[in-house]
């Protein structure tokens, strides 16, 4: 479908594309700066390109084929249209101090993406509404992206960063002014909810505007956790950087592993050992079960109901401590997946282990949906607070249990399958309207979903045989011929201290995380470390959203549709 | 306060003059009342624990003082009592101190009139229950100063939540009694339970349909009333960081924690008195009245508590709108269905 695309854009725009190509399965298309906007408002209103999945910009200052060039970075545009079940990637290149044309007017997701592209490579949008930086503090000076800024350059900034000016209060006043009662600036009362707070379960800010309970304005800054992945990518081998991949979304750490291996093997044209594959989809299906546990728990503390976390985080703690930590030695920092399989093999009663456990989820989603289900407390509070269409969840850029709440049965798992879950029968969970309550449940019930798949799993048995590519370019020899063989040795060497050699080229691969799509683009110079690596987290344009989802509401509300969306700060602020 | 002036006359015999000997008396009176406080205090908030513990499939206190951690509230206490007392800068610091005094002295004063057992009641007033939600409106006014004094914008909001709240939920509350207060004919806390002797069929929950609707109503205004979940508006620990007691710390902090579970007893005893038949045993004759009555307020306890552990918190605008547009009608009905049935029954005429 993707190809057809492509086409369509070439008869459409003929000499005015650059250029196309298509890799790793990947299309590509470059277009000219001036030619963007046309590009995406073509892709948009005549291909269906619902989604702007995310905004990548690439430095090709040190780029072996095109370094040197006049231009120097390039940005990348993902497309994703789910009508056509197509996806294309807009390449745009620039020389330094031009300006892009800003798709914010196009897709609400452009705006946050945009800004982190201008934060990290000083690529100006022209015409965007709001060019701050995001990730980094306001504070800082240069780009931290740029092959050319020292790694261990750290800066120190210290002066916080005012969110609600004094023209937003009086644009507020004025607003309200329109409606029954007189309103003056100074009724209105400003209030910052974190980045220390009991609700925002992770370092965010949201700055509101209030008037009495309502909050009439408010402004999000993200980035406190901001730990410089993609420019520690740049620095590490192509393995080294699976750690890293544990702190993005620590809520499900093992899902990170393995969509993170799944793109480089899409790189490397590698297929995993059917055991790895099996296994992956376990420990992945366990992944999304804990961190729909967590949130739900989590988000039902935000509302008031307490006792349902006990219900809900017991069963968590029972996976990590029955499985996970006897899978990889580590409850949160999980590093189990290799690229090209696993780490290692599953050990004894692993099965019976995980199928313990199911039965504990099973009493468990029984015990909270008793409780809250049709509770008319809980029913108050969630449904109709902060519900979203269809249309406007693809326009921000939702994915995941966010985006099916709203009745859109986009699931990457049954749309571009992977791991083999074509074979597995489970069904996609959607909601209606999109609502608090429609997320909470659509995340209860796509754990028995996924307790479906894995009890699949272990019903075929695990299939026997490597769990790890039999490749001395790719996965580690074993012990015995490290020590025992001089080409164990040299193989052991190569790969710990070059890497994978990975060959030169572009690829987005990308899973469906808990929290929706889960993508990284990654460059290679074919060297053994990433030349770029851009992770597409699924929080952050579900993020950028929030902002304009509690406008209009009540501090309660805001807090319990936080907790419904989900927010792994360590994954928004990477 | 009879049993215990007869006590000390049986002690010192006459020579005590009447007026010293209602001096001491009350003295007396004051100081069980406040050991009964602050032993609500301790009891509760291990009996919370170990309810919310059952409730969330684990434990709870289980280390200090060996059985299931009985001694932990005497660890709490000296804990809390070591703590550092920090009062903000730019705090209002007199209101800031005061607050937590306010708070605790109007619950302490609502204790005079209740009735534990026969005579043991520190003041029989005519206008007993009159007198009890009368002086329990000090409550508010001490979280205004508390969310006020502190500076903190969480604690204002808090603050102007509980005030409310309290305020519009005091209505429901008194009203729900009224009905009773007509089937007495009087508003002596003593004449009210004594009315109710003889049996569980003489218990006012019992007396008519709209007098049992009139306890249900009393029980969800009640947990209102003492700002714990499902309503408690005033501290919301995951939107407003901790409501009105943001800024406190220390034996400050403790206060608030009495007088919340002194409240919650207060709350339950009057029920107990007004509803329940207070000392007055399921049937048979009066046989250990302060037991009994202490079994029933801590059953009612227990039920609180059971409410907070299990539903999610209302949001504020829903509460008010529970308080205002369902309770009050409700209670009012109950005062005019109560009376109908009466004068229906002949009781009234």
């Amino acid at each position: 479908m993707s190809q057809k695309l492509v086409a369509n854009l070439k008869s459409a725009f003929g000499e005015r594309l650059l250029g196309a190509s298509s890799a790793h399965g990947d299309e590509v298309v470059v277009v000219g700066r001036e030619d963007l906007l046309e590009v995406a408002r073509h892709l948009r209103d005549r291909e269906s390109c619902e989604m702007l999945l995310d905004v990548a910009g690439v430095d090709l200052s040190e780029h072996p084929s095109l370094g040197g060039s006049a231009d120097r970075f390039e940005v990348n545009y993902l497309f994703r249209s789910l009508a056509n079940r197509s996806r294309v990637r807009v390449k745009v290149r620039v020389e330094e101090g031009q300006d892009v044309p800003s798709l914010s007017g196009l897709y609400n997701s452009a705006n946050w993406a945009e800004r982190e592209t201008w934060d990290l490579y000083g690529v100006p949008f022209r015409d965007h509404p709001d060019l701050r930086r995001i990730l980094c503090h306001h504070e800082f000076e240069g780009h931290a992206l740029r092959k050319d800024y020292p790694i261990e350059q750290g800066q120190f900034c210290t002066v916080p960063e005012k969110l609600i000016q004094d023209h937003d209060i009086e644009r507020a006043a004025g607003r309200a002014d329109s409606a029954a009662e007189e309103l003056h600036p100074s009724d209105l009362l400003t209030v910052n909810i974190g980045p220390s707070h009991p609700a925002t379960h992770g370092a965010l800010r949201l700055e509101c505007l209030l008037d009495g309970e309502i909050i009439v304005d408010a402004k999000a800054e993200i980035g406190y956790l901001h730990r410089c992945f993609e420019k520690e990518a740049e620095d590490h081998t192509w393995a080294q950087v699976m750690p890293y991949t544990d702190r993005l979304n620590y809520v499900s750490a093992m899902l990170n592993n393995v969509i993170y291996s799944h793109a480089v093997e899409k790189m490397l044209g590698v297929e995993v050992p059917p055991r790895a594959r099996v296994v992956r989809v376990i420990v992945s299906e366990l992944s999304r079960i804990i961190d729909h546990l967590v949130c739900v728990c989590a988000n039902l503390v935000d509302i008031g109901a307490l006792t349902n976390y006990w219900y809900f985080y017991n069963v968590r703690e029972s996976i990590y401590y029955d499985v996970i930590e006897p899978l990889c030695g580590s409850r949160l920092t999980t590093n189990y997946s290799r690229i090209g399989g696993l780490a290692h093999d599953v050990f004894e009663g692993f099965e019976q282990a995980v199928e313990r456990n199911l039965e504990k989820l099973a009493t468990a989603i029984t015990e909270v949906t008793g409780l809250i289900a049709r509770n008319r407390i809980f029913l108050d509070r969630t449904v109709g607070v902060g519900p979203m269409t269809t249309a406007q969840a693809l326009d921000w850029g939702f994915t995941g249990p966010c985006l099916r709440a709203t009745g859109c049965d986009y699931d990457i798992r049954k749309d571009a399958p992977y791991l083999g879950y074509e074979t597995y029968d489970f069904d996609i969970v959607v909601g209606t309207a999109g609502d608090t309550r429609d997320r909470i449940m659509c995340r209860v019930e796509e754990m028995t979903q996924s307790a479906r798949i894995i009890r699949q799993a272990l019903q075929r048995g695990l299939p026997t045989g490597p769990i790890v590519v039999d490749d001395p370019a790719i996965s580690l020899p074993p012990k015995e011929q490290v020590y025992g063989s001089i080409e164990g040795v040299m193989n052991q060497f190569k790969l710990i201290m070059e890497g994978t050699k990975v060959p030169a080229g572009e690829a987005y691969g990308f899973g469906e995380g808990a929290n929706g799509e889960l993508g990284f683009f990654c460059v290679s110079d074919g060297s053994g470390q990433p030349y770029r690596m851009k992770v597409r987290p699924p929080c952050f344009p579900i993020f950028s959203a929030y902002p304009e989802m509690v406008k209009g509401l009540m501090i309660p509300d805001a807090v319990a549709i936080l907790g419904s969306i989900n927010i792994i700060a360590g994954e928004l602020d990477r | 306060m009879e049993s215990i002036t007869g006590l000390l006359t049986k002690i010192f015999g006459d020579g005590m003059s009447p007026m010293a000997l209602l001096i001491s008396g009350g003295l007396t009176m004051a100081l069980i009342m406040s050991l009964v406080m602050a032993m609500c205090a301790i009891v509760f908030t291990w009996m919370e624990r170990k309810v919310a513990g059952f409730l969330q499939s684990r434990y709870g206190p289980m280390r200090v003082g060996g059985f299931h951690g009985v001694l932990q509230p005497v660890a709490d206490m000296l804990k809390i009592l070591g703590k550092e007392d920090i009062i903000p800068d730019e705090a209002d610091k007199a209101l800031f101190m005061l607050s937590p005094f306010v708070i605790f002295i109007g619950s302490l004063m609502a204790w005079a009139a209740i009735p534990f057992a026969p005579g043991f009641i520190a003041s029989n007033l005519d206008l007993g229950l009159f007198y009890i939600f009368a002086v329990s409106s000090a409550a508010p006014a001490g979280i205004l100063m508390a969310g006020w004094a502190s500076n903190n914008k969480w604690a204002l909001y808090g603050a102007a939540r509980g005030a409310a709240q309290m305020v519009s939920y005091e209505i429901p509350l008194a009203l729900a009694a009224i009905p009773v207060v007509m089937a007495t004919g009087s508003l002596n806390m003593n004449a009210i339970v004594d009315a109710q002797g003889g049996g569980v069929l003489n218990w006012y929950i019992v007396h008519d349909p709209f007098l049992f609707l009139a306890f249900c109503l009393y029980f969800i205004a009640s947990i209102a009333e003492v700002n714990r979940g499902p309503f408690d508006m005033p501290e919301t620990e995951s939107e407003l960081v901790a409501g009105y007691h943001t800024e406190y710390t220390g034996m400050r902090f403790a206060f608030f924690f009495l007088a919340e579970y002194a409240n919650l007893f207060l709350v339950s005893c009057i029920a107990t008195a007004v509803f329940l038949g207070g000392w007055h045993p399921i049937a048979g004759p009066v046989f250990l009245p302060g037991l009994v009555f202490l079994i029933k307020a801590v059953i009612l306890v227990f039920l609180q508590m059971l409410v907070r552990w299990t539903l999610p918190r209302l949001r504020v605008d829903q509460l008010m709108h529970t308080c205002w547009k369902v309770m009050v009608p409700l209670t009012l009905l109950c005062v005019l269905g109560s009376g109908i049935w009466m004068m229906v029954s002949g009781e009234l005429l």
